[in-house]
C-alpha cells in the first residue's frame, strides 16, 4: 500500500467520524427540545392522575357551594368567582392606567421620559411577588381599613395588588400594538386635517384593538395565576362564599392551595381536591392563552405583537 | 387647549407605575435598610427568638437554588435554541416544540410547585430538598432560556455562517465557534432575566424545599431555605412577635430586591451593549 493510499484511507475514516459526531450531536440537540414537550406531558399526567378522585365529583366539585374540607365537603365554586371577581377587577384597573401610559409612550412621551418611564416599567414586572404582598399587607391593607372599616383584607386590595402586577404587561404590549400601525394611516389621518387626538382615536387604537385586547387576556391569565401577592392581602376566610361588597376578605384559587398544603392528609380526598385545583387553574390560564394567541393573529403588526406577548411571559 | 390638557392627563397617568415603583422600593428600603447589619447578613436563624438571628442560610439557600435551576434551565434552553434555530426545518417537530414552550410558559408558578411536590418531592424520593426546588424553579424559567437563545441566534446575520461554512468549517463547530460567540450577550442577558424572576419567586419552591432551616445545605438532597420562602413564614408560621417579624420580613424583603436588581441591572446593561454592538455593525 502507498503512503498516498494510507493519507486517504485515514482522511475518510477521519471524515466519517466528523459526519458521524455532527450527527450525533443533532440527535442530542433535538432530544433537549423535546424535553420541553416532555415536562409538560409530565405536569398535565401527574397533576391529572392526582386529581381524578375529586373531578369524579364531577358537578357537585365544580358548582358545589361549600368549601369545608374538615367536613369532606369539596365545593370550589365560590372560590372560582372570587377568583374571577379579583382578577376582572384588577384587569379593569390596570386597563385604566396602562393603555392610557401605552398611548403616552407611543405618540406623546419626549426621549428622555420615555427613558426613565420604561425601565421602572419593566422593573415592576421583577418585585417578587411576596414582597408586593407584603408592601400591600403592610400600607395598602391599613389604608383601606382605615378608610373604609372592616378587615382591611379584601377583595379591593387584591385589586390593586394585581393592577400593579399586571401593569407592565398591559402597557408594554399595548405600547408595542399602537407603534406597530402602519406609519401611513397616521400620516393620512393627519394629512385630513384631523388633529392628533382624533387620529389616536380614530385610527390607532382601532387598528391596534387586537393587540391591547391580548394584552387584556394575558393579563387576567397572569392575574388568575398569580399567587403570593394575592393570598397576603385577601384575607382568606376558613369557609369562603360569594361576597357581596368588595370590602369583604376572599379566597382565590392559587392562596387555597398554599394555605392547605400544609395541612392536607397525603391521600385524602382533601390532596385530591387541591390538585384538582390546580388542574382548574391550569385550565383557565390554557384557555386565556389560547384567545390571546387568537387575538392576535391577523390584524396588523400581528408579528410584533406576539413578540411582545412571547417576551412578556 | 384641550389636546394640551388630554396630553397633560396622559403624562400623569403614565407617571403612576413610576410613583409606584418608588413607593414600592422606597418603603421597603427605608423600613429594611433599619435592620440590616452584619449580624444580620451573617448569623444562622434563630426561630425561638427571631431578634437573635440572621438571614445567612436564607441567602446561601436562594443562589444555591438559583444555581441548580440555571445548571438545569440554561444548557437545556440553549440547546433547544440552537436546534430550533439552526438545525430545525418548519415541521410538526418543531411547531409542537414551540407550542409546548408557550404552554409550559403559561402554567402558573403554583401548579408547577404541586408538579414539583408529586413529581420530584415524593415520585422520585427526592424529599424536599435543594434538588427538588432547583428542579422546579428550573421548569419554570425553561422557556426564557429557550426563547432568549433562539432569538439571539437567529439575529446572527447570515453572512457570518455562509463566511464560516465557505471556510470548509463544519455545521457544529461553525454554531460553536462563530454563532454562540455572537449570540452570547443576548442569551445571557434572557438567562439573566430568567434568573431575576426565579430568585423572588415563592409559590414553585415553597412546596419543594424544607424552608425552616438554620444551617446551609451540604449535599443536593438537603433542606434549604429561601429568602422569599423565609419571608412568608415568619410572617405565618413562625410564632414570634408581630412587631419583630414584620421588620425581619422588611430585612429579608430588601435583601432580597438588592440580588434581583443587581442581577437586572446587569441584564439590562449587557443588553445595551449588545444593541448597541449590533447597530453600530449595520
Amino acid at each position: 500500500m502507498s503512503a498516498l493510499e494510507l493519507v486517504r484511507e485515514f482522511k475518510f475514516k477521519f471524515e466519517m467520524r466528523e459526519t458521524t459526531k455532527e450527527k450525533i450531536i443533532e440527535k442530542l440537540l433535538l432530544a433537549s427540545a423535546l424535553s420541553s414537550i416532555l415536562i409538560v406531558f409530565f405536569i398535565i399526567a401527574f397533576m391529572l392522575k392526582e386529581s381524578i378522585p375529586a373531578l369524579a365529583l364531577g358537578w357537585n366539585f365544580i358548582f358545589g357551594m361549600t368549601w369545608c374540607p374538615t367536613h369532606g365537603q369539596f365545593g370550589i365554586f365560590p372560590i372560582v368567582v372570587t377568583t374571577f371577581m379579583v382578577g376582572i377587577g384588577a384587569l379593569a384597573i390596570a386597563a385604566a392606567i396602562g393603555i392610557p401610559t401605552a398611548i403616552f409612550l407611543a405618540e406623546f412621551s419626549p426621549r428622555w421620559l420615555r427613558n426613565i418611564i420604561k425601565p421602572c416599567v419593566e422593573m415592576l414586572v421583577g418585585i417578587p411577588s411576596i414582597v408586593l404582598g407584603f408592601f400591600g399587607l403592610k400600607v395598602l391593607v391599613v389604608f383601606i381599613r382605615d378608610l373604609f372599616g372592616g378587615y382591611g383584607e379584601c377583595i379591593l386590595a387584591g385589586w390593586i395588588i394585581l393592577a400593579i402586577m399586571t401593569l407592565p404587561h398591559v402597557i408594554s404590549i399595548s405600547e408595542d400594538s399602537i407603534r406597530a400601525v402602519p406609519k401611513g394611516y397616521k400620516e393620512a389621518s393627519l394629512a385630513l386635517g384631523a388633529t392628533q387626538l382624533q387620529t389616536i382615536r380614530r385610527v390607532l387604537l382601532p387598528n391596534a384593538r387586537s393587540g391591547i385586547l391580548a394584552s387584556l387576556i394575558l393579563g387576567m391569565g397572569n392575574a388568575v395565576g398569580e399567587t403570593m401577592a394575592v393570598l397576603m392581602v385577601i384575607g382568606n376566610p376558613e369557609i369562603p362564599w360569594i361576597p357581596s361588597s368588595i370590602l369583604e376578605p376572599v379566597r382565590v384559587l392559587t392562596s387555597t392551595i398554599v394555605l392547605e398544603y400544609s395541612y392536607m392528609v397525603w391521600g385524602s380526598m382533601h390532596q385530591h381536591a387541591l390538585f384538582a385545583i390546580g388542574v382548574v387553574l391550569f385550565v383557565i390560564v390554557a384557555i386565556f392563552n389560547l384567545v390571546t394567541t387568537v387575538a392576535i393573529k391577523g390584524r396588523f403588526g400581528a408579528t410584533t405583537a406576539i413578540k411582545g406577548v412571547i417576551e412578556e411571559r | 387647549m384641550m389636546e394640551k390638557v388630554i396630553k397633560i392627563g396622559l403624562c400623569l397617568v403614565a407617571l403612576i407605575s413610576v410613583a409606584v415603583l418608588l413607593a414600592v422600593v422606597g418603603y421597603i428600603f427605608l423600613i429594611g435598610i433599619r435592620v440590616i447589619s452584619l449580624d444580620f447578613l451573617l448569623q444562622a436563624p434563630n426561630y425561638a427568638a427571631l431578634e437573635k438571628g440572621g438571614i445567612f442560610p436564607h441567602i446561601i439557600g436562594s443562589l444555591c437554588l438559583l444555581a441548580v435551576c440555571l445548571l438545569f434551565a440554561v444548557p437545556l434552553g440553549i440547546a433547544s435554541g440552537i436546534y430550533l434555530a439552526e438545525y430545525a426545518t418548519e415541521n410538526i417537530i418543531t411547531k409542537s416544540v414551540r407550542f409546548f414552550v408557550e404552554c409550559l410558559a403559561g402554567i402558573p408558578s403554583i401548579v408547577i410547585g404541586l408538579f414539583g411536590l408529586i413529581f420530584l418531592v415524593y415520585y422520585l424520593g427526592f424529599g424536599p430538598s435543594l434538588l427538588a426546588g432547583g428542579l422546579s424553579l428550573g421548569f419554570m424559567i425553561l422557556p426564557w432560556t429557550v426563547r432568549a437563545s433562539e432569538e439571539a441566534i437567529k439575529a446572527v446575520p447570515r453572512s457570518y455562517r455562509e463566511a464560516s461554512l465557505a471556510l470548509g468549517v463544519s455545521k457544529w463547530q461553525t454554531i460553536r465557534s462563530v454563532v454562540l460567540k455572537s449570540a452570547y450577550p443576548g442569551i445571557i442577558t434572557g438567562i439573566l432575566l430568567g434568573a431575576g424572576k426565579a430568585i423572588g419567586e415563592a409559590a414553585v419552591i415553597l412546596l419543594t424545599i424544607g424552608g425552616l432551616v438554620t444551617y446551609i445545605p451540604h449535599s443536593l438532597l438537603d433542606d434549604v431555605g429561601a429568602l422569599p420562602v423565609y419571608i412568608y413564614m415568619i410572617l405565618t408560621v413562625v410564632p414570634a412577635p408581630r412587631d419583630v417579624a414584620e421588620s425581619y420580613a422588611f430585612g429579608a424583603s430588601l435583601v432580597l430586591i438588592i440580588i434581583f436588581l443587581m442581577i437586572s441591572i446587569f441584564a439590562l446593561f449587557l443588553r445595551n451593549r449588545y444593541i448597541k454592538r449590533m447597530s453600530g455593525r449595520r
